[in-house]
């Protein structure tokens, strides 16, 4: 069983933090198929936040196949999250590798790099939506 | 959007509904012109500076005040009208009202004898789990655990709908903690309707998915905060005037520099204009902005007679 935790600095929304978690223990394995997520009556007696946050996150999750809710005894672990075969991590990392050298040589410092990233990543992953 | 209570219909069924209410003391209004509909099944936090009526608005849901103009309807009846109306509704006073030399079971038989649907299993349950001497005397009792009490003679009555105001004003960080966590159980459990005041944006942050922004006697904005949270951004762009924008946005609060312009919206669809940054908003800078809003009204009327004054 994992135990949820919220960030109230982050300003990201408490339901979004709580998919996130979740999805997190996936990809590390701390949650298999099969494993109970925890009680929404516990979650909210242990954080303080609304019921509706719960089910919101936890319905979001069984939308995305990932849980399914046993109506009077849980929520229950359905699906797995891998970042990808592990193979491919090699030539992706070389080929970032070899564009923050270019980028370096442009003159651009630490941050500059990192706005970029950030900037590019989402407009991509907007446009992914749209 | 969907909510907790699978009682809760998308609309007909309102906790609280009232129209053009208004609450006058004296000379003084404290509520003007309210027009509100509270769909049921919601943790609503009522919040606004000191001051600026949200206690009256909480007194007149419970028929402790009665309206100077206008209506108001709690649960689709007139507030303590007779006592099936008193007993759907709890209600917790600020400060936690308990009787001081009565101890903690003398407060729950008199839950007993005073409410008809009195739940003594959920009473006796709750004062176990908290700890609370059932012999000692109310007077006696850490602040934190007179507001678990009186929650609980609240929350034992089995109401379907809870008022609280300023539940958490007087209590420390950690009481304040253990009493929202306590709350949000009871709502998890008995799907009731609550509706709580705070002058503190961030108690409510986490518990509430509703929000009523009451500032100066006057209803700014209201509605589910995902919706709200949705529907506001956060504009900052090279210095212009806020109304270049199209009608559609309205803006909440506008701050500049020499060279930046920095604007609290209101907008249904997308920004598009590339000229701004927009990024998203969180409760406290949405609440924060209609404040500054109505300080700012308020500047310009004095400036505005000034003006008058220096004319004549």
């Amino acid at each position: 069983m994992i135990e949820f935790h919220l960030d109230a600095r982050s300003g990201v929304a408490p339901y979004r933090q709580l998919i996130h978690q979740v999805r997190h223990a996936l990809r590390l394995g701390l949650l298999r198929e099969g494993d109970q997520l925890p009680k929404v009556k516990d979650v909210v007696a242990g954080l303080a936040i609304n019921p509706n946050t719960v089910l919101k996150a936890y319905r979001e999750l069984e939308y995305e196949g990932l849980v399914a809710a046993r109506p009077g005894i849980g929520t229950f672990v359905t699906g797995t999250l891998d970042g990808g075969p592990l193979a491919a991590h090699g030539p992706l990392r070389r080929d970032l590798q070899r564009w923050l050298v270019k980028a370096r040589r442009a003159g651009l410092d630490d941050e500059s790099i990192e706005a970029l990233f950030d900037s590019t990543f989402r407009s991509a992953s907007e446009e992914d939506i749209a | 959007m969907t909510t907790f209570l699978p009682r809760s219909g998308d609309g007909g069924n309102a906790v609280i509904e009232t129209s053009g209410l208004g609450k006058r003391y004296r000379r003084k209004w404290a509520l003007t012109d309210c027009t509100l509909s509270i769909p049921a099944g919601h943790v609503v936090g009522l919040v606004g500076p000191n001051g600026a009526g949200k206690s009256t608005l909480l007194n007149l849901a419970v028929g402790l005040l009665a309206p100077t103009a206008g209506t108001i309807q709690v649960l689709g009846g007139t507030p303590a009208a007779d006592p099936a109306q008193l007993a759907r509704v709890g209600f917790l006073a600020q400060d936690s009202p308990l009787y001081a030399g009565f101890s903690v079971t003398d407060h729950l038989k008199l839950g007993a004898r005073l409410n008809p649907g009195w739940d003594a299993e959920l009473a006796r349950d709750r004062v176990d789990r908290l700890d609370l001497e059932p012999g000692q005397k109310a007077g006696t009792l850490s602040g934190g655990q007179r507001a678990q009490l009186a929650l609980t003679l609240a929350v034992a009555k089995r109401p379907e709908l809870l008022i609280l105001d300023e539940p958490v004003a007087s209590l420390d960080p950690l009481a304040r903690r253990e009493f929202l966590q306590d709350l949000m159980e009871a709502v998890a459990e008995q799907e009731l309707s609550v509706v709580l005041s705070s002058h503190v944006v961030a108690d409510l942050e986490r518990v509430c998915d509703y929000l009523i922004v009451l500032i100066g006697s006057q209803v700014r904005v209201a509605g589910p905060v995902d919706e709200l949270l949705g529907a506001h951004h956060l504009l900052t762009g090279p210095r212009r005037e806020p109304d270049t924008l199209p009608d559609s946005v309205q803006v909440v609060s506008a701050s500049h520099t020499d060279v930046q312009t920095t604007l609290l919206v209101r907008a249904d669809g997308q920004i598009l204009d590339p000229a701004w940054t927009v990024s998203e908003v969180g409760l406290e800078d949405l609440v924060l902005g209609y404040m500054s809003q109505a300080a700012g009204r308020r500047r310009r009327d004095r400036n505005g007679n000034r003006h008058l004054e220096v004319q004549k």
